[in-house]
C-alpha cells in the first residue's frame, strides 16, 4: 500500500492554452548552448575553445571549487562562441551541431555490478551531475555527500504542465534504470511523488501518491510530508525528465539529453510535445506555432509561475520541459482599472466578479504586475497557497533581514524558491518573493561554507 | 480615454526627475495610477499575477463601510430631529445628516492624505492606499458634534505618529483610525464624552433649526449604563434620547445616539459579510472578538451584581462600538495578529477587555477602542509564540530523527 500524500492548501490557475497529448515536430535547432545561468551554486570554469570541434558528452565547462562536476555539449559540433558578459561572466557556450549526431561513448554497463562510487563517477564523466539538487539551498548537489534520501516528483501539476504518464511513455526502462542508479546513491530511500490513481508502479524506491492542487508536484511538498530536512541532514532532488537522461546513460552507454518539451499558451497556434534536446534555441521550438500579431508576446522556457523570460534567439533552460507564451501587456492601459466590476479579471479573493464563473473557467493572464509595490499588508495570503509546514512570511521576514539563525529556525533549508510562486502570484502587495528567497539562499550559502 | 491616456504621456516627462514639476512627481503618479492600472510588467518572478492590488483591497473595504456610513447619516439627522420634535420625512433627515457628516469625512481625508502626499514625495515613493480606508473610519467613530479642527489636529497626529513614523502603511503597529479616537479622547476629554455630543441639536448651514424639546438627554446607552454601572440590578432600563425605553431590537437596528457609524449592528452586519465574502477580512478574528465579548459578558451575567454586569451579552455586543470595532477595526490586517492560530487569540482577547473595561472601569463608557489599541500591541507577541511553536516542532524532529 502506497503512501498517500493529500494537499490541502494551494491554487490551480486555469490558464487558457492548455495541450493536449500530441507530438508534434520541432523545427532543426541551427544552434546549441549550455547557459550557466540556469544552475545555481556553481561558479563556471570554461574548458572548451571556439572552433573546437566536440561530440555529444563532450566537456564544456567544469565548476571551479568542484573541477568533477562537468558540463558537456548536448550535440556534436563544433564549438563556436563563448560568449561573456560584464565582468568576464559566461553567459554561453555555443556549439554548431552537425546533421548527425555522434555521441561520446560511455559504455553500456550493468547497474548491478556497479559500486555507489562508480555510478557517481559516470553520471558526473557524462555531464549529467548538473540535473541532481541538493536541500539544502536547492543547488547542483555537492559531489563530496551522501544524500540522506532522494526525492523525484513525477507530479507536474504547474499551470499548463506536461504529464510525466506521456513523457515517460516508451522510456519506462530507461526511467527504472535512472532510479535504479539513484538508490545506489543514498543510504536511505528513493521516494517517488506519482499522481493519485495512476497506478504508476516503480522497483526498487518507495512510491507515494499525491492528490490536491499545485503545489503538490513541488519536489519540497513530497519531503516535507514524508521525511522533512532537518539542520545538517542533505537530500537530493531530480526532475523525472532528468532521471531517464540517467537511466539512458547506463542502458546506451551515451549522454542523451533528448527530452520532450510541452508547448503550452494561449498565444500559440499549436500545442503539444516536441522532441528537442536541451539548450536547444527557443526558436526551433516556436517558429511558427505561435500567434505573431499586434500583441507583444512573451515566451518563457518553463511554466508561468517559475520560468524564465526568453526571446526566440535564447535558449532552452536545463531543467525545462516546457514553454509557455502569453501576451505581454505592456500596451495595455486600463482605465480605472482597479475601480471596474473585473468579470473577466482571475484573482483568488472575490474582490473581482469573476467567481461568478466559477473555479474551471480558463482564463487568459498577461504578463503585467497589476499594481503598485507595497509592505506586505495582508495577512494569510501566502499560507492560504503554501502547504507546507513553515510559516512562509515569517521565513521570508526572516530572509529579508538575513538573520540566519531565525531563517534556520524557520525552515529555509526546506524550501526552494519555486514554492514561494503562488505566494507571490497571490500577492495583493507585489513583492518579488522568489527573487527575495533564491537571494536569501545564494548569500546564506556564502555565509556557510 | 485614449486621449487622456496620450495627454499624460505628454505631460509625463514633466514630473520626473529633473522635470520642472518634479516636486510633484508622486502626486501625478498618484493620479496616474488611479486613473489607469500601471502597464508594469514582471521581471522576475512569476509572470502573471493575481489582479488584485492594494487599491482593489482598499476599495473593498469602502464598500464594506458604506452601509454603516448612509445609516450613519440617517441616523444623524433622526437623532436630530428627535430632539427639536419635529418628524421632516426620510429625506430630509437623511440630507442633514450628510450634511452634517461630509465635513468631517472632507476634514479627515484632506488633513490624512495631505500628509501622506507630502511624505511620499519626500521619501520619493509612490503614494499609498492606507489612508483611503481610515480617512473613512475616522468620521464613523467620532461623536457627530466633534469640532472640526480637533479632527484636524488629531487626523494630523495618528498620520504622523502612529504610521509615518513607522515608515508608511504596512508598517504601523497601531491602528491610524483608533489613534485618532483615542488621541481625542485623551486630548479633550470634555468634548468627546457626555451628553452633549453624540446628538447634534443646532441647525447644519441652517437646516434643521429648532428648539430642543424638554426632558432631553443625549447620552448614549452605554454612557447610561456607565452612569447607573454601580446601582443595584433592576433598576435600568436603557432609553433613547427623549427617555422612551430601547429594546435589544432597537439596538440592533441602530437608531440610537452613538458615534456616526456604530450604531446599527444591522448596517455593520451587512459591512461583514462584504468583507468576508471578498476575502479581505479575517472571519477568524472576527467570530472570535464576538465569542470573546459573549464569554466574558455571560461570566459577569454571572456574578451580577451591578447594572454594568447584568447586562445580557446580546445586548452588550450591540452596544456602542463593539460590532463596528469587531468588524472593522480588530481585521485590520497590519495590526491584527498575522498568525491564523494567533488570530483566534488576538480576537478573544479583544472580546474579552473590550467587555472587561466597560463593565469594571467607571470612568469611560466603552471599552473597544482600547482593547483593540491593547491588543495592537500584543499580536506581535502572540504571533511570536505562535511560530515559536512551529520552531519548536522544528527542532524536535532534529532531535527525535
Amino acid at each position: 500500500m502506497a503512501n498517500v500524500i493529500k494537499v490541502k492548501k494551494g491554487l490551480d490557475i486555469h490558464l487558457k492554452g492548455r495541450a493536449s497529448n500530441v507530438l508534434l515536430t520541432g523545427k532543426n535547432s541551427d544552434i546549441y548552448a549550455i547557459i550557466p545561468d540556469s544552475y545555481n551554486g556553481i561558479v563556471p570554469k570554461v574548458t572548451a575553445k571556439a572552433g573546437e570541434k566536440v561530440k555529444a558528452g563532450s566537456v564544456l565547462m567544469t565548476d571551479k571549487n568542484h573541477p568533477e562536476i562537468k558540463f558537456v555539449s548536448p550535440v556534436s559540433g563544433e564549438v563556436t562562441a563563448v560568449n561573456r558578459g560584464e565582468k568576464r561572466k559566461v553567459l554561453s557556450i555555443v556549439v554548431k551541431p552537425d546533421a548527425t549526431i555522434e555521441y561520446e561513448s560511455f559504455g553500456k554497463k550493468q547497474l548491478s555490478s556497479l559500486t555507489p562510487g562508480e555510478i557517481k563517477e559516470s553520471i558526473l564523466n557524462a555531464g549529467i551531475w548538473p540535473f541532481i539538487r541538493q536541500r539544502p539551498y536547492d543547488i547542483v548537489a555537492s559531489t563530496a555527500d551522501t544524500p540522506r534520501d532522494i526525492f523525484v516528483s513525477t507530479v507536474y501539476s504547474a499551470p499548463l504542465a506536461p504529464d510525466f504518464g506521456f513523457i515517460v511513455k516508451n522510456q519506462e526502462a530507461d526511467f527504472q534504470a535512472g532510479l535504479d542508479a539513484l538508490s545506489k546513491l543514498t543510504a536511505g530511500k528513493v521516494f517517488v511523488g506519482v499522481n493519485k490513481g495512476s497506478g504508476a508502479l516503480w522497483d526498487s524506491v518507495e512510491i507515494v501518491e499525491v492528490e490536491g492542487p499545485h503545489p503538490a508536484g513541488n519536489v519540497s511538498v513530497l519531503i516535507n510530508y514524508t521525511k522533512p530536512v532537518n539542520k545538517g541532514e542533505i537530500v537530493w532532488t531530480i526532475n523525472p525528465d532528468d532521471v531517464i537522461i540517467i537511466g539512458r546513460l547506463f542502458t546506451k552507454g551515451i549522454a542523451d539529453f533528448t527530452r520532450l518539451v510541452i508547448l503550452t499558451g494561449s498565444e500559440t497556434s499549436e500545442r503539444g510535445y516536441i522532441k528537442a534536446i536541451s539548450g536547444c534555441t527557443i526558436r526551433s521550438l516556436v517558429e511558427g506555432k505561435i500567434l505573431e500579431g499586434k500583441e507583444h508576446l512573451r515566451i518563457i522556457s518553463g511554466n508561468v509561475l517559475t520560468g524564465k523570460k526568453v526571446g526566440k534567439d535564447d535558449y532552452l533552460y536545463a531543467y525545462d520541459n516546457q514553454v509557455t507564451v502569453i501576451p505581454e501587456g505592456d500596451n495595455t492601459y486600463e482605465f480605472f482599472g482597479w475601480a471596474t466590476p473585473g468579470t473577466g479579471k482571475f484573482s483568488v479573493s472575490h474582490t473581482f466578479l469573476s467567481w461568478l464563473f466559477g473555479k474551471k473557467k480558463e482564463y487568459v493572464i498577461d504578463a503585467r504586475i497589476r499594481g503598485g509595490r507595497r509592505a506586505m499588508i495582508m495577512s494569510n495570503e501566502y499560507d492560504r497557497v503554501f502547504p507546507l509546514d513553515i510559516y512562509p512570511e515569517f521565513l521570508l521576514k526572516a530572509i529579508i533581514a538575513f538573520d540566519i539563525d531565525k531563517m534556520e529556525n524557520l525552515g529555509i533549508y526546506e524550501i526552494a524558491p519555486e514554492d514561494f510562486a503562488l505566494c507571490e502570484f497571490v500577492d495583493t502587495s507585489k513583492i518579488e518573493i522568489q527573487k527575495i528567497v533564491r537571494d536569501g539562499l545564494n548569500l546564506l550559502y556564502k555565509e556557510m561554507n | 480615454m485614449k486621449a487622456l491616456r496620450n495627454y499624460l504621456d505628454k505631460i509625463k516627462p514633466n514630473f520626473e526627475e529633473g522635470g520642472k514639476l518634479s516636486m510633484l512627481r508622486s502626486v501625478f503618479e498618484g493620479v496616474e495610477t488611479f486613473l489607469f492600472v500601471s502597464n508594469e510588467t514582471s521581471k522576475s518572478g512569476v509572470h502573471i499575477h493575481d489582479s488584485i492590488d492594494a487599491k482593489r483591497t482598499m476599495t473593498a473595504v469602502i464598500i464594506a463601510l458604506v452601509p454603516a456610513l448612509l445609516f450613519g447619516m440617517y441616523n444623524t439627522g433622526y437623532q436630530h430631529y428627535l430632539a427639536i420634535g419635529e418628524t421632516p420625512g426620510f429625506w430630509m433627515t437623511f440630507v442633514y445628516g450628510l450634511l452634517a457628516v461630509l465635513p468631517i469625512i472632507a476634514v479627515s481625508y484632506i488633513v490624512g492624505l495631505g500628509i501622506e502626499f507630502t511624505v511620499a514625495q519626500w521619501k520619493k515613493e509612490e503614494i499609498q492606499e492606507g489612508f483611503l480606508v481610515s480617512g473613512i473610519l475616522i468620521p464613523l467613530i467620532v461623536p457627530v458634534d466633534t469640532p472640526l479642527w480637533m479632527i484636524a489636529v488629531a487626523t494630523a497626529f495618528a498620520v504622523i505618529f502612529a504610521k509615518e513614523v513607522f515608515g508608511g502603511t504596512g508598517y504601523n503597529i497601531f491602528n491610524v483610525a483608533l489613534v485618532t479616537r483615542a488621541f481625542l479622547f485623551f486630548a479633550y476629554p470634555s468634548a468627546m464624552s457626555g451628553d452633549k455630543v453624540f446628538v447634534r441639536t443646532a441647525d447644519t448651514f441652517g437646516i434643521g433649526a429648532g428648539t430642543t424639546v424638554d426632558g432631553l438627554s443625549g447620552a448614549t446607552p452605554l454612557g447610561q449604563i456607565n452612569v447607573a454601572a454601580n446601582d443595584m440590578i433592576g433598576s435600568f432600563q436603557a432609553v433613547d434620547i427623549l427617555g422612551h425605553p430601547l429594546n435589544t431590537l432597537d439596538l440592533f437596528i441602530g437608531l440610537i445616539p452613538g458615534s456616526i457609524g456604530e450604531t446599527s449592528a444591522a448596517a455593520i452586519l451587512i459591512g461583514a459579510v462584504i468583507l468576508l465574502f471578498a476575502g479581505v477580512a479575517s472571519w477568524k478574528t472576527m467570530f472570535s472578538v464576538f465569542a470573546g465579548g459573549i464569554f466574558t459578558a455571560a461570566i459577569f451575567n454571572l456574578i451580577g451584581t451591578t447594572v454594568a454586569m447584568s447586562i445580557s451579552p446580546p445586548d452588550h455586543l450591540l452596544l456602542g462600538g463593539f460590532a463596528f470595532g469587531a468588524v472593522f477595526m480588530a481585521t485590520d490586517p497590519v495590526t491584527s495578529a498575522r498568525t491564523e492560530t494567533g488570530k483566534y487569540i488576538f480576537g478573544f482577547l479583544i472580546g474579552v477587555m473590550a467587555i472587561v473595561i466597560r463593565t469594571l472601569n467607571p470612568g469611560y463608557p466603552e471599552g473597544m477602542m482600547l482593547a483593540i489599541l491593547l491588543m495592537n500591541i500584543f499580536a506581535p507577541l502572540i504571533d511570536y509564540y505562535v511560530v515559536e511553536s512551529n520552531i519548536k516542532r522544528r527542532l524536535k524532529r532534529a532531535i527525535a530523527k
